[in-house]
């Protein structure tokens, strides 16, 4: 590891904030695109549902990789918008990311008990007010787990951006290992690297979770599981149960 | 379809001054007079694929009567209840509401199906408590209660609120305010479900089998609670249950279903005690 100088150890930490701003930027356009996309495809109009599923199927099956090159090479000829390296791999990640978590969002939403909506009709809420009052808190616990394993995916992923030439972690690893013709120090440095920045992350959506079940009346400390609260209406608990007795 | 005795409905009162008054001050002006008819079903048919639960049925409820519904589960019993809360719409016929349809609107003199928007309207007037309580778990007590009238009523808040005590006092959970209805037990729960509709000041209240998700120690304090109700306001109730006490007490009609059908109907102490019809008199046997 000796020979790796100051100057090299520099790039590679410049690496690693290409790759957070790269996450940063492509998890917020991926959060907005699984929220507007799963939303849209439980609308009640098909049309929406159409749509909105015809753009899930198409950037869930396409590879990231060649859509990126798409968007780098192919804009800029067919309609003349030349990208910036780091915008295009922005874009398709986004883009791709979100179409995976619209189906985290989707099944969320789905798995919320029927008889919340009843509710909610019955106290003549509108659709829209449903969703937002409703609908979407209760799902929002029960998004974050898969939320948390696609943004470590898209984390990952955003070396496929070193191919374009954007000079993050995996990018300032192949100019460093060029520089000091050792492969094995080098990627044993990058991988310890994207470790740690997962594992950021996972802590932080620990937090994050921890929050969103105490909005839902589930105390962090009582470890309910996920299973139980989906299951057709709230839990008793046996400590309420007992409870009954002294409100009378 | 005129009120022949084919078409099971609720007595109209004999006087209107009778019985404690119900205390809903600021309604009274819009309060329709006793007697009145409230609730009209049509010729309504309701089939979910090949099984017709509910085979051209009419009905009609008084305003302030409360109504029970019994008969052997599958009998159509509860479709009735989600036809009025418009989470189902019929086949065929109409329901009306005072005398504004609940699903159809009036557009150009013909009658269309009712829009999204106009029956969300009309359901203001009524409320539903369900079987299994469906409070909201990401609110505590109070917002549960408050946050309809305060975002579709277009409540003040602090009138909402202090309301929403009020409805908490009556049901005897005033100390659980403050809590998500996870730490309630069911009764508990149950008895928030029906503040949080009484909340909306419905001309209707529907009760789903209310107490059939309980605990059996826990359902008399339920039924403690809507004994009050009835017993204390003008509320009209539609009310399907197992609870054959319960129904002999607050009922002013029972209705036995079969088959999607009303094959008897009576005040109370006929119905329980000279059953007319077979049918009801092997139900009753059976749940008595």
């Amino acid at each position: 590891m000796s020979d790796i100088t100051w100057g090299l150890w520099q790039l590679l930490f410049k690496g690693v904030w290409i790759t957070v701003q790269l996450t940063v930027y492509s998890a917020a356009l991926a959060a907005v695109v699984a929220f507007g996309i799963g939303i849209a495809r439980t609308h009640r109009l098909w049309i929406v549902r159409f749509l909105s599923g015809a753009y899930f199927e198409i950037f869930r099956g396409t590879s990231a990789l060649i859509l990126m090159f798409w968007m780098f090479f192919v804009l800029p000829m067919g309609f003349g918008w030349q990208l910036v390296p780091m915008w295009a791999a922005v874009l398709t990640l986004g883009l791709t990311y979100g179409a995976y978590g619209s189906e985290v969002v989707r099944g969320a939403i789905a798995a919320v008990p029927a008889g919340q909506r009843e509710a909610g009709v019955a106290l003549s809420f509108s659709p829209a007010q449903q969703l937002r009052k409703i609908v979407l808190p209760q799902a929002w616990p029960g998004m974050i787990p898969p939320f948390n394993n696609l943004l470590i995916e898209l984390l990952k992923g955003t070396a496929l951006v070193s191919i374009l030439g954007v000079g993050d972690i995996a990018f300032g690893a192949s100019l460093v290992r060029n520089a000091t013709a050792h492969s094995a120090p080098v990627y044993t440095i990058i991988l310890v690297m994207y470790f740690v920045l997962a594992f950021l992350l996972t802590r932080g959506m620990r937090v994050v979770e921890r929050h969103a079940k105490a909005g839902v009346g589930q105390a962090p400390a009582a470890r309910t599981s996920l299973r139980s609260r989906l299951s057709t209406g709230p839990a008793v608990t046996g400590a309420g149960a007992a409870a009954e007795g002294d409100a009378r | 379809m005129s009120a022949d005795r084919n078409t099971p409905n609720t007595p109209p009162a004999e006087n209107a001054a009778g019985g404690p008054d119900a205390p809903r001050p600021d309604e009274a002006a819009a309060e329709p007079t006793e007697g009145t008819e409230l609730i009209r079903f049509e010729a309504v048919t309701k089939r979910f694929g090949a099984h017709t639960v509910l085979d051209a049925l009419d009905m009609k409820v008084y305003t302030g009567k409360h109504v029970t519904l019994i008969g052997p589960s599958g009998s159509g019993k509860t479709t009735i209840l989600r036809l009025m809360m418009t989470l189902l719409k019929p086949d065929e016929g109409t329901i009306k509401l005072g005398d504004r349809y609940l699903t159809h609107e009036e557009k150009g003199g013909r009658l269309v199906p009712a829009s999204d928007r106009y029956s969300r309207e009309v359901r203001k007037n009524i409320g539903m408590v369900f079987q299994q309580f469906n409070l909201f778990p990401n609110m505590k007590v109070l917002r549960n209660i408050t946050e309809a009238p305060v975002h579709v009523l277009g409540l003040d808040k602090d009138a909402a609120e202090e309301r929403a005590r009020e409805l908490l006092e009556l049901v005897g959970l005033t100390a659980h305010l403050d809590k998500y209805p996870t730490q309630l037990s069911g009764g508990q729960q149950q008895r928030v479900a029906i503040a949080r509709a009484l909340a909306m000041r419905p001309q209707v209240l529907l009760l789903d089998e209310v107490t059939s998700a309980l605990d059996p120690e826990l359902v008399a304090g339920v039924l403690d609670v809507l004994r009050d109700i009835a017993h204390t306001t003008d509320i009209t109730m539609l009310c399907v249950t197992h609870e054959m006490n319960f129904a002999r007490d607050i009922s002013d009609c029972v209705m036995m279903f079969d088959a999607g059908r009303v094959i008897e109907f009576g005040p109370p102490e006929q119905i329980f005690t000279e059953p007319a019809h077979e049918r009801t008199r092997e139900f009753l046997s059976a749940v008595l």
